[in-house]
């Protein structure tokens, strides 16, 4: 009565006008994702954050300094000293290279923005591209309304917000981009069947393999997803244009970054796209035979192809078979090895499981890290199912697999939160829908009621399911009208297309659907709206209190104010400008990265963690006595050795509490080293239980060298207890720089001695290690490479 | 208020007075003449910094039959080498009611002094009569004077330096009588020459009064007392101005700094240095104090890797006073750099001189107490579009000009660098730097900016609105 009166006018003006506000609204989603991470900037300072993104930063410079080829045949002296690392091959280029572009547009529009600006602001830009990709990704599964929601989740969501705030400059912060964009092409392909999508497909997932060694999860979730369609009998020829071109072209352009090399073709990681491919077009082949053969003739063909089919697939895996066989890892790298048996990191790498970010997560970073989506993922599988398309099939299927993985890797968390966003999205975009259209029809026929019957409560029913009728008559005839009607521009063509295709599935959607109660509706839409403020408040307080820190700074509010402990930068700073500057510095690797970008000092290991044995050896010196130290440390012509020491002040993440994978790792190359020796009742301890071992190690030397002064006891804050060993002196060592807390404490080598007093007898237990270093370097093979 | 508006008229006078001098110079470049003498000479030497500084007051009589424009001052070929600064003025008037008249002070090419020693010549405003008495004060600072020695200390040992000098004053003419006092920090001195009459009376030494000696006539000393001074050092100073006529002047200060006293052997000890402040790194220094001008905003000290976070600033109506440390204590031999920016209103340094020219008048020398500055660089980025810059300086330094390119500029701005060595907080006096410019160019950035948001959209409204597709389809 009233309704289809109304409709006719405002159609085309409220869908010109939604493509307007939508536009606006992508826009906004934009900006609140980029804002959200300038907590960082605003509470303590534009800086890098933490260790990888210092590396990055490093590589950048040198890219804006020095041009791309120069890049490419970068040969780092400046780490792993004495071995050196060859940058330009062993690095994923993608973000260096977009950061590096990004500068140069700027600077040659002369907008002289520093190097570290663009690097600091890539990560929140990035987001915002994140963000309109989930836009897009979502939209080819379940509609625009999915997609906003989902974009808007995917701004604000934790799990992503810690890896990419301002000054998070890391591969992650454009890789979840290029992930989230290749699904989108892919998508969108598999939708259209167009081949221009399949080629830009290709060529974001080469993007993605430029920017993060995570490209891998890609060309296994395709290829599972183009199995799944064909073994689900979903197979068209959408589907082989969408995946066929992928594996190709992606492949080659995978092959030509460096670091990836013949790896593309050559490791387990890709072996499924290539198997999938296989299959793929063996599929094809039969549909093709089917089309063109007699039902019979197909029998029989199918027989002969059959026999010989599985004779050549069995020499072939044969083949495969043995070559996986003779490597070492059947081809698999230790990362991957650890994804598929999270155990495996465990027992045989103690280097990958000594970072925190490798370990499995625990209950609460789920909520803290996804919050809210965690519940609403189940409501948008159960939406992906109704009905399952190919799009909603692949974003399942990657909220799966994706789930797994962050079971096994804290840091894989950030894989999964864009599934999560996508699939809660849908979610809250269908219960919105659902609860929005009862209310409206709800009140149409409230507004109505007085006119044709007020007191008939047995009708109600009736008329409520014919009003759902006659909406969705309304909703096809819109979508006809707009067939018929709408042609002038590309964009409109492009839209009667997804409506045509979508229309029928949408009406036919819409029949089966119920119409609440008014009062439950509106109180679900109520329930609803808390809860995603809920969500927003939370990772408001994520971006601002829990992700914003830059770690190189710390802060601590007290009852005077705020505290700054600014020491790593204050003990870089000094080595900058008061040491020579081809000294050698040891520390544990974690500082590697930060001591060449900020002291720029040449570094004996770093967090490129490539060589075990190096590492090991750095760990031996500092698990080793003073001497024997020396003697490590010497060899390698280090000069200068830096721990970080928490205890003054309470820095839990010092060397003390890292010490545990020094002896681990350590012992793990050079025998000699022996855990147990460390340990008092299976305790890492440092007070008067502790072993001998520990108390005479190098690193509990340099640590708690006249520590015992600063307030007569030795109280260690971070460990709770007083010290084992209070008065000692250093022999071989000589303290030259500590800094205002004490966090970092810099010792200089003594030179050697002109003459060895008496004692003739200790170099020979001390220089063993020593020689053992040097042999087992050269025998004994990486563990994991 | 009345502070700002003084300071041009005085860079006026010194723009005056050099241009006067100049032209002296060229007429007066005699050589010293022998009837003049020196009456009397006193010579305050004072130690108690890094930097040396003398006050010289020197009554002159021309006994000859011609007059002398020239009064010449000799210095050996060391002093020459480390002098910052030399002021001379005439102090005219009674106790209270006393001027110094400034007078110009030249560097001359004469040869004849023996042993390489150089002399300056003070030009007087009237020349001396024969018979008449004048009395001339002359100021004059050496830097890098104080030698440390022993070169290398330990954290807990106190700074002692060399100061070199002779006990007469070195000078071309005869001197009559005359008499030097030296100032040192502390009491403690180690040892010092003695030529007899010296006196040493607490933290002043007193060398004469000594009587009729001859043109050039030395007698070396050594004076080796304890000097915990801070001996900061910058070694090099780049500061870049930025002129905005939008509103604001953005400087920009880079800083090489450096600890120039006596070299920190071996161990740092974090305890002993917070333990017991007073023994231990009495030489060392851990902050900086810097005035800025008043009204400064958006104040930042950072470094290449970040923010330094411990600075305090105060600011009041007549300067601000920005108190910086840098990111560790300072002891003998360290070095380290960071960067202090800010920017201040407009309208308190840029001034339209009657000819219609802008100018700017802002300080030059660091602004840093109690620092010298090595190599001092000053960038004045002129805004796009200007012509014809100038600076006038009231002491001789390099000037050229160079092109920067800032945000979305075309043709670049013109940048006057002016490059002085050698530069003592006596240096902080006003510059000024005149150019044209037309307010119209003001309008560049902006249009451009409007243009090119407008060629996008209107890009886009073409894009939709084109069929660019080949086959038209049914």
């Amino acid at each position: 009565m009233v309704a289809p009166v109304e409709p006719k006018p405002g159609g085309t003006l409220r869908n010109a006008f939604g493509g307007v506000l939508g536009f606006f609204i992508l826009l906004l989603i934009g900006v609140l994702a980029f804002s959200i991470r300038l907590f960082s900037v605003i509470k303590y300072e534009s800086v890098i954050h933490e260790f990888d993104p210092y590396f990055n930063y490093r590589v950048t410079q040198f890219l804006s300094k020095n041009g791309i080829y120069e890049f490419w045949n970068w040969f780092d002296d400046r780490t792993w000293y004495p071995l050196g690392r060859v940058i330009g091959g062993t690095v994923y280029p993608g973000l260096t290279l977009t950061a590096g572009t990004m500068w140069w547009i700027l600077n040659s529009l002369n907008i002289p923005l520093s190097v570290e600006t663009v690097c600091v602001f890539t990560a929140p830009v990035f987001s915002a591209f994140a963000a309109w990709a989930t836009y897009f990704l979502t939209k080819e599964v379940k509609g625009i309304g999915s997609g906003l929601t989902a974009a808007t989740l995917l701004a604000l969501v934790p799990s992503y917000i810690s890896r990419s705030v301002a000054g998070s400059y890391d591969n992650e912060a454009v890789a979840i981009f290029a992930l989230i964009f290749t699904f989108f092409l892919y998508i969108k392909t598999l939708n259209t069947g167009s081949l221009f999508y399949a080629t830009l497909n290709a060529l974001s997932y080469f993007y993605m393999v430029c920017s993060w060694g995570g490209y891998t999860f890609i060309i296994n979730l395709i290829p599972m997803h183009a199995l799944l369609c064909i073994v689900t009998g979903r197979y068209s020829s959408r589907l082989y244009i969408a995946y066929a071109p992928l594996v190709v072209l992606g492949t080659l352009l995978a092959a030509l970054v460096p670091v990836v090399g013949f790896n593309a073709v050559m490791t387990s990681e890709h072996f499924a796209s290539f198997l999938v491919f296989i299959i793929i077009h063996v599929v094809a082949f039969v549909y093709f035979i089917k089309g063109i053969l007699s039902p019979k003739m197909f029998k029989v063909a199918i027989t002969l192809v059959l026999t010989v089919g599985i004779a050549v697939c069995i020499a072939v895996i044969a083949i495969l078979v043995a070559l996986v066989a003779s490597s070492p890892t059947k081809g698999w790298s230790g990362r991957s090895l650890s994804l598929l048996d999270p155990t495996y990191a465990s027992k045989y790498i103690p280097i990958i499981a000594s970072v925190s970010e490798h370990q499995p997560p625990t209950w609460p970073s789920y909520f803290m890290d996804i919050n809210i989506l965690a519940f609403l993922v189940p409501a948008g599988i159960i939406a992906c199912f109704l009905p399952l398309s190919d799009a909603s099939s692949f974003v399942v299927l990657y909220l799966v697999t994706s789930v797994y993985f962050s079971g096994v890797m804290v840091r894989l968390m950030l894989v999964l939160a864009p599934a999560a966003c996508i699939l809660s999205g849908i979610a809250l975009s269908e219960a919105f829908d659902v609860l929005t259209r009862s209310v409206k029809l709800q009140l149409v026929k409230l507004l109505e009621g007085p006119l044709s019957n007020a007191g008939d409560t047995k009708d109600e029913n009736p008329t409520a399911q014919n009003d759902v009728l006659k909406a969705d008559k309304q909703v096809a005839a819109n979508n006809k009208t707009e067939d018929v009607k709408e042609r002038p521009s590309k964009k409109n063509r492009k839209k009667d297309k997804e409506n045509t295709e979508k229309a029928p599935v949408k009406s036919h959607n819409e029949k089966r659907l119920l119409v609440l109660p008014l009062e439950a509706s509106a109180i679900a839409i109520i329930l609803l709206v808390v809860l995603g403020s809920l969500y927003v408040i939370h990772c408001v307080w994520a971006a601002a209190e829990a992700y914003s820190a830059p770690s190189i700074v710390l802060t601590s509010r007290s009852h005077d104010g705020l505290h700054v402990f600014d020491d790593f930068r204050e003990a870089y700073a000094w080595l900058r400008h008061n040491t020579e500057v081809d000294d050698k510095v040891a520390s544990w690797w974690d500082y590697g990265y930060q001591t060449t970008a900020m002291a720029n000092r040449t570094v004996i290991v770093d967090n490129n963690t490539w060589n075990n044995t190096h590492i090991a050896t750095v760990g031996t010196a500092m698990s080793s006595p003073e001497k024997a130290a020396w003697e490590i440390f010497n060899s390698l012509d280090v000069k200068y050795v830096l721990v970080v020491f928490g205890g003054l002040v309470g820095y839990p993440s010092d060397d003390i509490n890292k010490f545990l994978w020094m002896v681990r790792i350590g012992g793990g190359v050079f025998p000699h080293i022996k855990e147990p020796d460390y340990l008092r009742d299976g305790q890492y301890r440092i007070d008067a239980q502790a072993t001998p071992t520990m108390l005479n190690c190098l690193m509990y030397k340099l640590s708690y060298y006249r520590f015992v002064e600063t307030d007569g006891k030795g109280f260690d804050r971070v460990r709770r207890t007083e010290i084992g060993k209070k008065h000692f002196k250093l022999s071989h060592f000589e303290e030259v720089f500590t800094t205002h807390h004490w966090m970092v404490r810099i010792y200089k080598l003594k030179p050697p001695k002109n003459r060895m007093k008496g004692k003739t007898k200790k170099p020979k237990p001390t220089s063993k290690p020593l020689s053992g270093a040097r042999r087992d370097g050269s025998t004994k093979k990486n563990p994991w490479q | 208020m009345g502070e700002i508006l003084m300071v041009p008229a005085l860079g006026r006078i010194l723009l005056g007075l050099s241009l006067l001098a100049s032209s002296f110079s060229a007429l007066g470049s005699s050589s010293p003449s022998p009837d003049v003498r020196i009456l009397s000479a006193e010579r305050r030497v004072d130690l108690t910094s890094s930097i040396v500084k003398v006050y010289l007051t020197l009554k002159v009589e021309n006994s000859g039959a011609s007059h002398a424009s020239d009064i010449f001052l000799a210095f050996s070929p060391t002093e020459t080498e480390h002098l910052a600064i030399i002021k001379a003025s005439l102090p005219e008037g009674k106790r209270k009611k006393k001027k110094y008249i400034p007078l110009d002070v030249n560097p001359t090419e004469l040869s004849e002094a023996p042993n390489g020693a150089k002399l300056f010549s003070v030009s007087l405003i009237n020349p001396l009569m024969a018979g008449e008495t004048a009395v001339i004060e002359v100021l004059y600072i050496l830097t890098h004077s104080l030698e440390p020695f022993p070169a290398e200390i330990s954290q807990s040992e106190s700074q002692l330096v060399y100061y070199r000098d002779s006990a007469v004053l070195l000078s071309p003419y005869h001197v009559v009588e005359q008499i030097m006092y030296i100032k040192t920090p502390t009491n403690k001195i180690e040892s010092f020459t003695r030529v007899d009459p010296t006196n040493r009376a607490g933290t002043e030494l007193k060398y004469g009064h000594f009587h009729d000696h001859p043109p050039y006539y030395s007698s070396p000393i050594l004076i080796h007392f304890e000097n915990n001074n801070p001996f900061a050092v910058v070694e090099e100073l780049v500061r870049e101005v930025e002129i905005s006529h939008w509103g604001s002047l953005q400087v920009k200060e880079y800083y090489q700094l450096k600890h120039a006293g006596a070299r920190h052997k071996g161990v740092f000890s974090r305890l002993e240095y917070q333990a017991r402040p007073s023994i231990n790194g009495a030489s060392s220094f851990k902050q900086l104090l810097a005035k800025l001008p008043p009204r400064v905003n958006s104040v930042y000290y950072r470094d290449a890797i970040g923010n330094i976070s411990s600075s305090h600033l105060r600011t009041d109506y007549q300067k601000s006073e920005l108190e910086i440390e840098p990111r560790y204590p300072l002891f003998g031999g360290w070095k380290a750099s960071f960067v202090i920016g800010y920017s201040v209103p407009l309208e308190d340094f840029l001034f339209e001189s009657p000819e219609g020219q802008h100018y700017l008048n802002f300080s030059f020398g660091c602004p840093l107490y109690e620092t010298l500055v090595d190599s001092l660089t000053i960038k004045v980025v002129l805004p796009e579009g200007s012509r014809s810059p100038s600076a006038v300086l009231p002491f001789g330094a390099d000037q050229y000009l160079e092109k920067t390119f800032s945000y979305l500029d075309v043709v670049g701005r013109t940048t006057v660098v002016i490059k002085k060595k050698n530069v003592v907080p006596e240096h902080n006096v006003p510059f000024q730097v005149y150019y044209n410019f037309n307010p119209i160019f003001m309008l560049a950035e902006p249009l451009m900016l409007i243009t090119a948001i407008f060629l996008f959209f209107s890009a886009c409204i073409a894009y939709l609105h084109m069929d660019l597709s080949l086959a038209k389809k049914a």
